[in-house]
């Protein structure tokens, strides 16, 4: 099982995450109700202690290695610095502004591409996000520089398995100067930025 | 008529009898709810604004500076004016009824919810006069960023925070201070004894001991299970107080000199480094003093409402000790999108530390379900209720966090709605509350000696809007930020707007909650209580449950 994208991924844990929640309102309304109840319950399952410390320590570690073996950007994003990516893009960003910022950036299916955001002042945020507003990715785009006084690059591999045209989304709040004064528009928005193409339409190389 | 009396003198409440320490706790009560109603408002002013053109609100709330100003503040009014009020009331209440020793000084608990109160309003003000609106997280640089924001206004909400913290320490000491005074029944404890205790040692020496088949190592702890919990969630508010002033500091320094025309470099400061100091100490608040403090009221909850001992109680000393630990090396969890981070840091603090906290967390839940459910049958009381509403909370919130504080799942979740919905709101006003609300109900005959409650059906409607709402609002923000809505954007089209309207609705219900609840209380102690609570108490005893002479006869020793 590998998810290919983060929209199957969100459906995945919208489901489970649904599921658990209902489960866990169950558990305690019927405990509430038996706890009430003169007639003693007969227990469903016994669980014991040592049991369900277990259980607990096998889904706190074992939620990491299921995603670390389901979610492909997991391991990549870990040995990024050796992965030759097709294709790098660089840009910097001042004064809630992008500069040097492509136009568009073409992908074709399966390609990893390098996204390197470097500021010059504030903390800001760089995610793209599909035309129904759902999000691909997204990192946090720290300012500094170094020794040298050249900029600390905030990078992030990504590899596109599905086509689509993304836009882009500061995902970090860096002021109110970051929307318009009177209309509240996000002036970072920055429509049609990478667009993926080649992919069958459930994803993957043609 | 009836109605009209109880408004203004209540059901048999009388201030008059109430001594120093239940006027001083009921004081910072009163604070809390206020500021609760407050928040909730900033709340669902937030919520309906991001429901877009077809919001009800004057257009100014959609303005930038204007929105982002009440998101700055609706934490800080959140956290520390009602919340740390009301845990801080509550357990300056509890040290000396649970140790049956006075309070170390009223005095100084009188300026704990002063000084917290001042605070939270000088903040408020600061956001609402300037709009300084930098948001909780104080990311450098941007609270210096004076380009954007007055210095003016961002020196008045460090100053309030700063008082906020001050409060918080006087708060500390009275609670330290108040557990190694040496009288009553710890006439003749050692400051040595009363330290193993509180750091839960004699819980660990007893399983030790136990295992390799000795006499226990101590048959009487030195200090009940709750007590031990607030000394050491105690520890965890005292470095986050820390932290926290010690960036307002920072912050003060640099909006101090650009005011003097002399603005410092802000680039002399490293934003990842202080993320991590940041975190460090504010992650304390969500992950320490909350969870430690939240384990404790729900061992003495269950203790109180069943009359009997806590299942498991040396096991559950000994994990106190262990989410103290745990508290102390989780930071990371919020620093997964920050790609500079080290991924060690990463994986072993974000990820593995932080997933430790399902295990504490769920050795609470089930010694508390264990508890309870050794005593049944028990009456579904109304402190029974809420302590189940907070168990729910906890039990959605915490797995919630384990599944974010994952690297492949903070690429998609980091900063959406998800985390403050989900995770946050529902810790906050499902979990935290229902905990807070179910103490209430359990310290109130206490604190107001056995002052009649106005209505049971207020009690039960309040119950059940707020758990409603309360899940409702967290789970439907969650649902947009798992289709993308960001937490610290502003959507002015309308983009999430089924989720949103949804969300509203269930804040509307959390707002009706309140009300009921306030009137609740209003109609039981009557408007001339509640002024009558402000006014100095006649007696000044600083304790419950002891007798005066006893206090005095210990004193003299």
């Amino acid at each position: 099982m590998t998810f290919t994208n983060s929209a199957e991924l969100l459906s995945f844990h919208w489901m489970a995450y649904t599921i658990y929640s209902a489960l866990i309102i169950s558990v305690i309304v019927w405990f509430g109700y038996n706890l009430t109840r003169e007639e003693k319950a007969k227990s469903i399952v016994r669980i014991p202690f040592y049991t369900y410390m277990g259980f607990l320590v096998a889904m706190g570690v074992g939620h990491h290695i299921f995603t670390y073996n389901t979610i492909p950007w997991v391991s990549q994003d870990i040995t990024r610095h050796n992965i030759a990516p097709d294709a790098t893009y660089t840009f910097e960003v001042e004064d809630h502004k992008w500069i040097n910022m492509p136009k568009k950036v073409e992908v074709q299916c399966g390609q990893t591409i390098e996204f390197d955001v470097r500021s010059r002042d504030l903390v800001y945020g760089f995610g793209l996000f599909r035309q129904d507003g759902s999000m691909v990715m997204q990192m946090q785009v720290n300012p500094g520089t170094d020794v040298n006084g050249i900029l600390d690059p905030n990078d992030i591999l990504w590899t596109f398995n599905h086509n689509g045209v993304f836009d882009v989304i500061s995902t970090e709040y860096s002021g109110p100067d970051a929307y318009d004064e009177h209309t509240g528009k996000d002036l970072m928005f920055v429509k049609n930025f990478v667009e993926v193409v080649g992919c069958k339409p459930e994803g993957g190389k043609i | 008529m009836s109605m009209i009396k109880n408004l203004i003198s209540g059901t048999n409440f009388d201030h008059t009898n109430l001594n120093a320490l239940q006027k001083v706790t009921l004081r910072a009560v009163v604070m809390s709810f206020l500021f609760y109603g407050l928040v909730a408002a900033e709340g669902m002013i937030m919520r309906m604004v991001q429901m877009g053109p077809t919001n009800p609100l004057p257009e100014m709330f959609a303005h930038p500076d204007h929105y982002f100003s009440i998101m700055t503040v609706h934490p800080i009014v959140g956290i520390f004016g009602s919340t740390y009020q009301l845990v801080f009331a509550a357990f300056m209440f509890l040290v000396p009824f649970l140790t049956k020793k006075p309070l170390y000084s009223v005095k100084l608990a009188n300026y704990v919810w002063g000084l917290i109160t001042l605070g939270t309003v000088l903040a408020w003000l600061a956001a609402f006069f300037w709009q300084y609106a930098p948001l909780y997280t104080l990311y450098w640089p941007l609270p210096a960023d004076t380009a954007q924001f007055n210095a003016l206004g961002g020196i008045v909400f460090i100053l309030g925070v700063a008082l906020i913290m001050l409060g918080t320490l006087g708060f500390i000491y009275n609670i330290y201070a108040t557990i190694f005074q040496k009288v009553g029944v710890h006439a003749n404890k050692t400051t040595k004894e009363l330290l193993i205790s509180g750091f839960g040692i004699d819980g660990m020496l007893n399983l030790w001991h136990k295992l390799t088949g000795r006499t226990p190592y101590s048959k009487e702890p030195a200090l009940a299970l709750p007590v031990v919990a607030i000394f050491r969630g105690t520890v965890d508010t005292f470095l986050d107080a820390i932290v926290i002033l010690g960036a307002g500091i920072l912050i003060l320094v640099y909006l101090l000199f650009d005011l003097g025309g002399h603005p410092l470099d802000v680039a002399s400061i490293d934003a990842l480094l202080y993320k991590n100091y940041f975190w460090w100490g504010l992650d304390l608040v969500a992950d320490g003093l909350v969870l430690i403090y939240v384990a404790g009221s729900w061992y003495l909850l269950a203790t109180l409402i069943t009359g009997q001992k806590l299942f498991m109680e040396n096991v559950a000393r000994a994990a106190l000790m262990l989410e103290l630990l745990v508290s102390w090396m989780v930071w990371s969890h919020h620093l997964l999108a920050d790609q500079g981070q080290p991924e060690m840091m990463k994986l072993i603090s974000g990820e593995m530390v932080t997933a430790f906290e399902l295990l504490t967390q769920g050795l609470a839940l089930f010694i508390t379900l264990v508890t309870l459910w050794k005593a049944r049958p028990l009456k579904m009381t109304m402190e029974l209720k809420y302590l189940l509403g907070g168990l729910v909370g906890f039990g959605l919130a915490v797995p919630a966090a384990i599944i974010q504080a994952d690297m492949g799942m903070n690429r998609v979740l980091h900063n959406t709605q998800w985390i403050i919905g989900a995770h946050v709101h529902i810790a906050l006003i499902v979990g935290l509350y229902m905990t807070l609300y179910s103490a209430v109900y359990v310290l109130w005959p206490i604190v107001t000696n056995n002052t009649k409650l106005y209505s049971a059906k207020l009690s039960n409607a309040h119950f059940w809007l707020h758990l409603l709402g309360g899940i409702g609002m967290g789970a439907f923000m969650g649902m947009a930020g798992l289709e993308g809505m960001l937490r610290r954007h502003l959507y002015v089209d309308g983009e999430f707007n089924t989720w949103m309207i949804l969300a509203a609705i269930s804040g509307t219900m959390l707002l009706v909650a309140w009300f009921l609840f306030l009137l609740n209380i209003v109609m039981s102690v009557g408007i001339k209580g509640l002024v009558g609570i402000f006014l100095p108490a006649k007696d000044p005893t600083a304790s419950y449950g002891i007798e005066p002479e006893t206090i005095a006869q210990n004193h003299k020793e």
